[in-house]
C-alpha cells in the first residue's frame, strides 16, 4: 500500500500544527464558534449529541496493521473504548474532547493518517472498491488513481469552500462495490473502447451528479474516456464549473447533482469541456511519472504460487462463514475474507478497541499486513491464504467477530441516528438491532439469501436507505419517531433508487413490515431470484398488499 | 418550564444552566423563563458554553425532563449503550427517554 | 474604503476606486473593478490590459467563488493587483495567495502575527496553481 514520502509526511505534520493553532485561537476566544465551525469541520471534527465527534480518514478504505492498531489505541486513550466504521470507509469516535484533538492528529500522523477534509464543503475522502488489488474481476487496481486524486484534492486552494460537500469514488470493475454512481463524481477505470484513439489503453470514465440525501440521483456519464495524463485536469474542470455555478442560496440544493439536473447533463458537459480545454493549457497535470511512482506501492504482495485451493469444510460453522463471508481472490490459493461488524443484536459498524487491535494483529499474521474498510461498515482481510483460513476464523470467533451474514438481512447498514447524531430525526441502531434479532437464525438468513437492508435516521441518507433492497428512513412525526419503508434500491452495477411503500410505522411496526416483505418474496420467488429480482419482476403492489392489506 | 442547554467548549460535554452555573445533570436545570437569550449571550461571550439553546422542559417527580426526544437523549446518553449513559447503573433509565 | 493590510507587490499602491462589473463593462475609463461572488470573472478578460486593480469581494469567507475568479484572471494573464476584500479571515490567507491574490483588505484587521504564520504555513503544496510555486509532484520528478 501507499507509503508517505517526506513531502506527504510534511503535509500532514503541517496540518497538525495548523489545527493546533486553530484550537488555540478558539480556546483563547480569538475565534467564535461560528468562525471555528467550518475550520473544525474541514478537519472532521463535529459537534454531535453528546460531545465532539472526530472522523478519521481511511483513504480508499485501505489500512495497514500499524494504522489499525493506532485506531484501537486512540479509542482507548481519547475515547470510550470503541470506534464506529462509517459508510464512507472511515472511522469516527463519539466522545472526543476539543483540547485533545491536536494530540490525536499527531498520533495519527505518526502512522501516516489524518482527518483532513473528512467533513466540510470540500472534496472529501476518496472512496474505492474494498476488494481493490485482490478481486478476481477487476481490470486494474483503482487505488493508484485514487491516491493521485487524494493528493490533488488535499488542501486544494480553490475548492475548500465549495457550495457543499463533494464525494469522489474510483472503481475498476464491472461489479460496482463502491456505489460509484451515487457519488458527486464517480470514476470507473476502463480500457479505451474507441479504436480511433488507438484503443485498449487504460483511462477513466467519468460520471457526475449522483448522490443520495434528500434528492437521490444516479449520476449520468459525462465522459466516456479521459486519458491518464489528463485525469487531474479534467477533475479540476468538473470542480471549477461546480464551484462557479453550484447553488449557494439553499443548502439542500447545493450539491452538484442539483446543478447537473437543473443545467441538464449536456450543458454541464459543455461547460466542463470548455473549462477543460482551457485548463489543458495551464500545465496543472502531474506527469505520468508520478502515477508510475505511486503504482509500485500497490503492487501485489509476495503471493506464494502453486498453493492448493482445497478447504476443509467439515466444521459446519466455518463452512457457513466461508460461504457467506469470503470472495474469490485473483491469486489461486488465496481468498478475500470479510469480518462482519454486524453481530446479531449489535450496533452496525462499531468495534471495541480490543477488537480493532486484534484485527490489526490478524492482518499482520494472515493478510500481508493489510485491511480494508467497506462502505457496508465491515472489515476485509484482502489476501488470506486458504490454508490459514480456518485458523483465522477460529481467532475471529473467539473475539465475537465471526458472524456469518455478509450481504444478508442481518448485514445492515445503519447510520448512528438519534442516539448520537445531532441531525437525526429518529434512532437507527435500535431498529437495526431488532431486525437482526428477528432474522437472527442462520436458517432464516439462508432461506432469504442476499438482501441488502439500509437504515437512515434522517433524510440526509448517511445510511444509504435509497440504495437498499429494503430501505428504512426514520422521520420525526410530531416529536415521535416514525419509520418509512422503501423497496427496490440498489447500489451496484444495476444502481436503482428505492420507492416508499406508503405510510410509516413505529419501531415494532417497521420490523413487522420488513418481515412481511420477506414473506412476499419467499412466496413469489422463482428459481435463483434474489429479493431485489423478485421485486423488480412483480413490482410494488403485492408487497403493499401484504404490508398494509 | 424553559431550560437552557449547550456544550462545554473544551470537552464538548452536554451541560445545563442551573441559574448560577452549568451542570452535567439535567435534573439541576433551572427555569430561565424569558431570560434564556440574555443568559446565552452572556455565557457564550464568556466562553462558558457554546451551541446553546433554550428548550421546553417539565419538572416531574423523577427530575427535569426535556420535551423533545433529542434533548432527552442528550441528557441521558445513547440509548443503545446504557453503560455509557449518565445513569449506567439504572437499567430503567432508558425508559424516560423514549 | 477599507485599508489594505497585506500586499505582496513592489509597485505603487493602487487607490483607484473600484466599480461594479456591470458598470465597468459600460464605462471605458475605469481602471479598477470589484467582482462579487455571482459575477463571471471571464467577462473581464477582454479588458485586462487597462485594469490596474481587481477587487474580489467575500461577503462571507465560506463562499469560495472568489478563489476561482482570481485563478481565472491569473490564467488569462492578468498581472495587476488582485485584492481580497470583505470577510477575509486568517485561515484563508495562504489559499487565497495560491489562487493569485496579492493584496488583502479584510473588513476587520487581522492579528499580524497569526496572519504571518498563516502565509508561511505551507512549505510545499500538492497542486499547480497561478502562484507559480512548484508543486510536490514537480519536486519529486526534477530531472
Amino acid at each position: 500500500m501507499y507509503k508517505y514520502d517526506e513531502y506527504d509526511q510534511q503535509m500532514v505534520d503541517t496540518r497538525v500544527a495548523e489545527f493546533r493553532d486553530q484550537v488555540r485561537r478558539r480556546l483563547a476566544g480569538d475565534l467564535t464558534e461560528e468562525q471555528f465551525r467550518p475550520l473544525r469541520l474541514q478537519n472532521g471534527l463535529y459537534l454531535q449529541l453528546h460531545a465532539y465527534m472526530l472522523r478519521v480518514a481511511v483513504p480508499y478504505g485501505t489500512l495497514n496493521s500499524a494504522q489499525m492498531k493506532v485506531l484501537g489505541d486512540i479509542a482507548d486513550k481519547y475515547d470510550r473504548g470503541y470506534g464506529h466504521f462509517t459508510t464512507r470507509q472511515n472511522i469516527q469516535y463519539n466522545w472526543i474532547k476539543l483540547e485533545d484533538t491536536p494530540d490525536i492528529l499527531a498520533d495519527l500522523a505518526k502512522v501516516e493518517m489524518h482527518a483532513i477534509q473528512t467533513s466540510g464543503n470540500c472534496i472529501r475522502n476518496i472512496s474505492s472498491d474494498q476488494f481493490a488489488g485482490a478481486a478476481a474481476d477487476e481490470l486494474i487496481d483503482p487505488r493508484p488513481y485514487a491516491e493521485l486524486l487524494r493528493q490533488w484534492s488535499s488542501f486544494h486552494p480553490e475548492f475548500l469552500t465549495l457550495p457543499r460537500k463533494f464525494k469522489i469514488a474510483v472503481i475498476a470493475s464491472d461489479t460496482d462495490r463502491a456505489a460509484m454512481r451515487l457519488h458527486d463524481i464517480g470514476i470507473k477505470m476502463v480500457k479505451n473502447a474507441n479504436p480511433e484513439n488507438g484503443g485498449g489503453e487504460i483511462g477513466a470514465q467519468f460520471y457526475a451528479g449522483g448522490g443520495m440525501g434528500r434528492t437521490p440521483m444516479i449520476g449520468p456519464m459525462i465522459r466516456e474516456f479521459v486519458p491518464l495524463d489528463q485525469l487531474i485536469t479534467y477533475s479540476e474542470a468538473c470542480l471549477r464549473v461546480y464551484n462557479r455555478y453550484g447553488r449557494r442560496d439553499n443548502k439542500y440544493k447545493a450539491r452538484i447533482k442539483i446543478l447537473v439536473h437543473e443545467l441538464g447533463r449536456d450543458e454541464y458537459v459543455r461547460q466542463v469541456e470548455e473549462e477543460f480545454r482551457h485548463l489543458l493549457t495551464q500545465g496543472i497535470e502531474p506527469p505520468l511519472a508520478e502515477l508510475e511512482r505511486i503504482k509500485p506501492y500497490f503492487a501485489d504482495p509476495a503471493f506464494e504460487t502453486s498453493l492448493s485451493d482445497d478447504l476443509d469444510l467439515s466444521d459446519p460453522d466455518f463452512r457457513l462463514w466461508v460461504e457467506r463471508n469470503t470472495h474469490a481472490h485473483k491469486q489461486s490459493g488465496y481468498v478475500i475474507a470479510t469480518v462482519s461488524l454486524k453481530p446479531v443484536g449489535g450496533i452496525p459498524g462499531d468495534a471495541s478497541a480490543d477488537q480493532i487491535r486484534l484485527m490489526a494483529q490478524l492482518a499482520k499474521d494472515y493478510s500481508f499486513d493489510e485491511l480494508r474498510v467497506t462502505h457496508a461498515q465491515n472489515i476485509v482481510f484482502p489476501h488470506v491464504k486458504k490454508a490459514d483460513l480456518y485458523t483465522l476464523w477460529q481467532k475471529l470467533d473467539d473475539a465475537a467477530l465471526s458472524t456469518a451474514n455478509l450481504d444478508t438481512v442481518g448485514d445492515i447498514i445503519a447510520c448512528p441516528g438519534l442516539d448520537y447524531c445531532s441531525l437525526a430525526n429518529a434512532r437507527s441502531i435500535p431498529v437495526a438491532q431488532k431486525i437482526s434479532q428477528r432474522f437472527g437464525s442462520p436458517e432464516k438468513q439462508a432461506e432469504i439469501g442476499e438482501l441488502k437492508l439500509k437504515i437512515s435516521g434522517c433524510i440526509n441518507a448517511c445510511g444509504h436507505h435509497h440504495a437498499g433492497h429494503i430501505g428504512i428512513l426514520g422521520v420525526d412525526r410530531k416529536g415521535v419517531e416514525n419509520y418509512q419503508l422503501l423497496l427496490g434500491g440498489s447500489e451496484g452495477a444495476d444502481t436503482s433508487l428505492g420507492k416508499i411503500t406508503g405510510p410509516g410505522f413505529d419501531e415494532d411496526g417497521i420490523v413487522d413490515a420488513v418481515e412481511k416483505a420477506t414473506q412476499v418474496y419467499l412466496s413469489k420467488k422463482q428459481d435463483g431470484e434474489r429479493f431485489l429480482d423478485t421485486y423488480r419482476r412483480i413490482g410494488m403492489d403485492p408487497f403493499k398488499e401484504a404490508i398494509y392489506g | 418550564m424553559k431550560i437552557l442547554t449547550g456544550n462545554d467548549l473544551k470537552t464538548g460535554a452536554v451541560i445545563w444552566w442551573t441559574g448560577v452555573g452549568w451542570s452535567l445533570d439535567v435534573d439541576n436545570a433551572a427555569d430561565v423563563g424569558e431570560h434564556g437569550a440574555a443568559v446565552i449571550a452572556r455565557e457564550e461571550g464568556a466562553q462558558n458554553v457554546f451551541a446553546a439553546y433554550v428548550i421546553d422542559g417539565e419538572k416531574t417527580a423523577e427530575g427535569v425532563r426535556p420535551a423533545h426526544i433529542k434533548d432527552r437523549i442528550r441528557a441521558l446518553g445513547p440509548t443503545v449503550r446504557p453503560d455509557l449513559t449518565r445513569k449506567a447503573s439504572d437499567p430503567e433509565a432508558v425508559n424516560w427517554v423514549i | 474604503m477599507v485599508d489594505v493590510q497585506f500586499r505582496f507587490r513592489d509597485d505603487e499602491a493602487v487607490n483607484d476606486s473600484a466599480v461594479t462589473v456591470g458598470a465597468f463593462t459600460e464605462q471605458t475609463n475605469a481602471t479598477a473593478v470589484r467582482i462579487e461572488p455571482g459575477d463571471d470573472a471571464r467577462d473581464l478578460i477582454p479588458f485586462l490590459e487597462r485594469l490596474r486593480l481587481i477587487e474580489v469581494n467575500f461577503p462571507a469567507w465560506t463562499d469560495g467563488r472568489g478563489y476561482s475568479s482570481a485563478r481565472v484572471l491569473r490564467e488569462a494573464g492578468f498581472t495587476g493587483e488582485i485584492r481580497a476584500v470583505g470577510d477575509v479571515v486568517i485561515d484563508m490567507l495562504s489559499h487565497l495567495k495560491r489562487c493569485g491574490f496579492d493584496a488583502f483588505a479584510p473588513d476587520k484587521p487581522l492579528n499580524p502575527v497569526d496572519a504571518q504564520n498563516a502565509f508561511d504555513r505551507w512549505d510545499n503544496v500538492y497542486q499547480a496553481t497561478a502562484d507559480g510555486r512548484r508543486p510536490i509532484w514537480a519536486l519529486r520528478h526534477t530531472a
